[in-house]
């Protein structure tokens, strides 16, 4: 059957579809759209690691809902994919009376945010997908003193942020050391910036808070798109469908074509 | 090219037909389950159709108070003694269609002569079972309209369909069933959940 | 010699009764043997023969998915976009539809761009298969149209601010321009109006144009015969049964054939989308996953993948209304190869280097465009750009000279073929 002509024959298009998949391939995935500095380190989140969700979704609830909805996301679907019940999701993640089939809606109102930040806190359910979770890691652990913010914080990430330091408590203050320069110098654009400094500590340790954002940033992947993990599951079966269907299709292929000569 | 090559080999011809379209049709149904089950409530569907709340501590004693729940009217019917008296009476129950609740949907708490959990209140939904138009409350008995031999019930005005304190339907009217009862449950004496059962979790 | 089919001419009575009663009232049988049993195809078809069908089933796809997408989008810019994500998340089964649907488009170009190549290397425009050619053209328009509008739909931030600036390109038409891009938008701007003009544009008109041009397309093609590799018109030599002696009844074998080109390209779709199909960006963009902003611009606008070697030409040009022109010129330039092509030879096989060196720096041009459309335009790249067009275009300009000038080889009275 699969003799060496045929081999040779198969030999070209294959090599083409080879070629052409490798290009593909090796594209560099597009950049996320992020602006300012440019995210280095990796957040690294496995959504599979549940128990990390779980506590991505206690930190979510805890410090994200004052201000950032998920308002695509429902609270009974969380449980069912964390392995919540749904006595466990009301009891843990729910604040205010709202029921499982209800999506994570806050009551800060839109206008009101508006004339507080200057621009409304936005919802979070798609930020993994459109900026990548390595930004929102890399944005989570950026902001640093800044004494001529009215937040008193600014971000490397997104320098000029209106978002305050949510997460002082746990990680502190850090300051943005730059090269040559002393920190009172605010035109940090043009230094070269070398590193963060804990001036203030918080109840977390460094590795602690970096686990911390991890565990959200990992969340907010998850709620990105709930349905990662099963779409990767059903691509398994689906494609070994398709092999046993391939070498039925195939063998056909090749009966039939032996009356052409 | 030997003489065996020349040969169709129509067994293996046939097996190989019959394998591939066998799992060709198995793909194909395989691909048509995600566009049927697309039809299905979806998860907002389901929220919107979640259970409704109806505060009852504050109907007056032979009041109707209307919800929604799924799209439908739930009529909750707060009964008096007298009302609740007509429905054993034989001059009522022999002039219904199907007395014991045999034929009409009522979850089996509802399988009785008051049709509720509690014989107080009165739980229906309010889409006649002839063509769906909403009945109307008509408590008093011997109505004007309805006769002196009227008990008290409900009354389709779109073809004069009659249904007693219990939501069941009389004789000789053009509906075939008594009027539905949605599952429900008592959350505290003050308050109902329409669309929750009592038994279920 | 034909292949004997198991078994379904058996059971006469009822079957072929019914059937003769609807073939006297609806040539099905008729037609069955004209475009199935007994058209017949050349035997040598290749690896890239198999981009036709792919592109019919991509077709059936699109519209399928597109159907059952359409149960639950709501066309609105306030609503677009969450109608989206409850796709996604809250209808079962919601997130593949709408996955096969993306992937499907970019599978499509995909599978288009490789078929047109196919035509390109084996003459398939050739005497007398230019009205196969035009009516192929034209469906890659509509098709083009189709995926611009598509676009705007989901009411990402790509999908706005794309719409605008292929929008507002139609401004550079002198005279006329302004007022036709405020008719295209029905608005004074990117709206709700134009969102709802646009969807029954993608769902209706659009699709029911591409059915129609895909049967002429096929029945263009029927009435000639299909040309093959060696571009050998297999007409010319008829067997004793009055059939070509190169040719093989369409169906069984190539239905058969074609069935595993299908199984093949469904893994390689199915790879994608179950796992990647976003392709890192380029099949669903990330800024996308933003909700329309008026008032924020992404970072860099960019079309989507499959049209960026048009838009790396528009963005060369220093001059808006000639970049403009320049890139209708690039699509609508292909129409005309059939003419510009006088090569009395059909298949690269028997081409001189002349072509082999033109299409090959063409197919090089048309990718590095497609890559420089991609990226941010930096003076550096904008050259390139440059460079990459001219020879994008000096293809078709020059078609008439090299492809006469060829030295070509002496194309043989049968196909060349292997048993496989």
């Amino acid at each position: 059957m699969l003799t060496k002509k045929p081999m040779r024959k198969l030999a070209r298009p294959f090599v083409t579809a080879l070629v052409l998949s490798a290009a593909i391939l090796s594209m560099p995935a597009r950049s996320w759209a992020a602006e300012g500095h440019a995210a280095v380190e990796k957040a690294n989140n496995d959504i599979s690691n549940t128990a990390s969700l779980q506590r991505g979704a206690r930190n979510f609830v805890n410090y994200c809902m004052g201000c950032h909805s998920a308002r695509y996301v429902r609270y009974n679907r969380l449980g069912a994919d964390l392995g919540l019940s749904d006595q466990q999701v009301i009891d843990n993640l729910m604040f205010n009376g709202e029921r499982p089939s209800d999506t994570m809606k806050v009551a800060m109102p839109v206008d009101a945010a508006k004339r507080w930040f200057g621009t409304a806190p936005p919802d979070l359910s798609l930020m993994s997908r459109a900026r990548g979770p390595d930004h929102i890691y890399a944005f989570l652990k950026s902001f640093y003193i800044d004494p001529s913010r009215p937040t008193g914080v600014n971000n490397l990430v997104l320098p000029g942020t209106a978002m305050p330091h949510v997460l002082w408590k746990l990680q502190g203050y850090q300051q943005a050391k730059y090269e040559g320069q002393s920190d009172a110098d605010h035109s940090a654009v043009h230094k070269k910036f070398t590193g963060f400094e804990l001036v203030e500590k918080g109840t977390l340790t460094p590795q602690e808070y970096d686990q911390f954002v991890r565990d959200t940033v990992n969340f907010l992947d998850y709620i990105g798109e709930p349905m990662q993990l099963e779409r990767r599951n059903l691509g398994m079966r689906v494609l070994g469908f398709l092999l046993v269907f391939f070498l039925f299709a195939y063998f056909l292929k090749k009966e039939y074509w032996k009356d052409v000569k | 090219m030997s003489a065996e090559a020349e040969q169709v080999d129509g067994a293996r011809r046939h097996f190989l037909l019959v394998a591939t379209t066998v799992t060709g049709l198995v793909g194909v149904g395989m691909t048509a389950v995600p566009f049927l089950a697309s039809w299905k409530p979806s998860a907002r569907a389901q929220a919107l159709g979640a259970p409704v709340d109806a505060d009852i501590s504050k109907i007056e004693p032979g009041a109707i108070m209307k919800v929604m729940w799924r799209g439908q009217a739930i009529y909750i019917v707060r009964r008096t003694a007298e009302m609740i008296a007509t429905l054993t009476t034989p001059a009522v129950k022999n002039g219904l269609r199907d007395p014991e609740s045999g034929e009409s949907e009522q979850p089996s708490y509802a399988k009785n002569d008051v049709r509720s959990l509690k014989p107080e209140f009165l739980v229906l939904i309010g889409v006649c079972t002839h063509l769906g138009c909403a009945p109307l409350d008509r408590f008093q008995p011997a109505d004007a309209e309805l006769g002196a031999t009227w008990p008290g019930g409900f009354y389709c005005p779109c073809h004069g369909s009659k249904f007693d304190l219990a939501g069941r339907v009389f004789k000789d009217v053009p509906a075939p069933l008594n009027l539905r009862v949605p599952p429900y449950r008592y959350v505290n004496d003050g308050l109902l959940q329409i669309g929750a059962d009592t038994e279920a979790a | 010699m034909s292949a004997k089919m198991p078994d379904s001419t058996a059971r006469p009575g009822r079957m072929s009764a019914l059937m003769g009663w609807i073939d006297a009232r609806l040539p099905v049988t008729r037609a069955i043997k004209e475009h199935a049993t007994e058209y017949y195809a050349p035997k040598n078809f290749n690896f890239w023969y198999y981009f036709g069908s792919l592109a019919a089933l991509v077709l059936v796809l699109q519209i399928v998915t597109g159907i059952f997408l359409t149960m639950n989008y709501k066309p609105s810019a306030t609503e677009a976009f969450a109608s989206v994500e409850y796709i996604m998340r809250d209808v079962e089964w919601g997130w593949l539809i709408r996955y096969m649907h993306s992937t499907g488009a970019s599978a499509f170009f995909i599978v288009i761009y490789l078929h047109m190549f196919r035509g390109l290397m084996y003459g398939s425009h050739k005497n007398p298969r230019e009205l196969v050619w035009i009516f192929g053209m034209l469906i890659y328009l509509c098709l083009m149209a189709e995926a611009f509008m598509g676009y705007l739909l989901p009411w990402g931030n790509m999908s706005y601010w794309g719409a605008q600036v292929i929008v507002s390109l139609f401004g550079a038409i002198p005279g006329i321009g302004e007022s036709l891009v405020e008719w295209i938008r029905g608005d004074y701007y990117i709206s709700d109006i134009t969102l709802n003009r646009f969807f029954a544009l993608h769902v209706v008109a659009l699709p029911i144009a591409l059915i129609f041009l895909v049967i002429a397309h096929i029945l263009a093609l029927h009435e000639v015969g299909s040309n093959n590799p060696d571009g050998v018109e297999i007409k010319k030599v008829k067997g004793p049964d009055g059939h070509p002696v190169d040719g093989i009844p369409f169906h069984p074998y190539y239905t058969v054939k074609d069935l595993v080109g299908i199984v093949v390209f469904a893994a390689i779709f199915c790879c994608v989308l179950f796992f990647a199909p976003t392709m890192g960006g380029y099949f669903l963009e990330h800024a996308n996953f933003e909700p329309a902003n008026a008032l924020q611009t992404p970072e860099h606008i960019a079309p989507v993948w499959y049209f960026t070697p048009f838009y790396a030409i528009l963005r060369a040009v220093p001059n808006k209304l000639v970049g403009v022109a320049l890139m209708g010129i690039a699509v609508v330039a292909f129409f005309f190869v059939p003419w510009l092509d006088r090569s009395k030879v059909k298949s690269i096989r028997y081409r001189g280097w002349l072509y082999k060196a033109f299409l090959f720096s063409f197919v090089v041009s048309f990718l590095a465009l497609g890559y420089l459309g991609l990226q941010p335009a930096t003076t550096t790249y904008t050259n390139a750009a440059r460079i990459f067009g001219a020879v994008y275009f000096a293809f078709f300009v020059l078609m008439p000279w090299y492809t006469k000038a060829d030295q070509t080889k002496p194309v043989p009275e049968r196909v060349t073929y292997n048993a496989h």
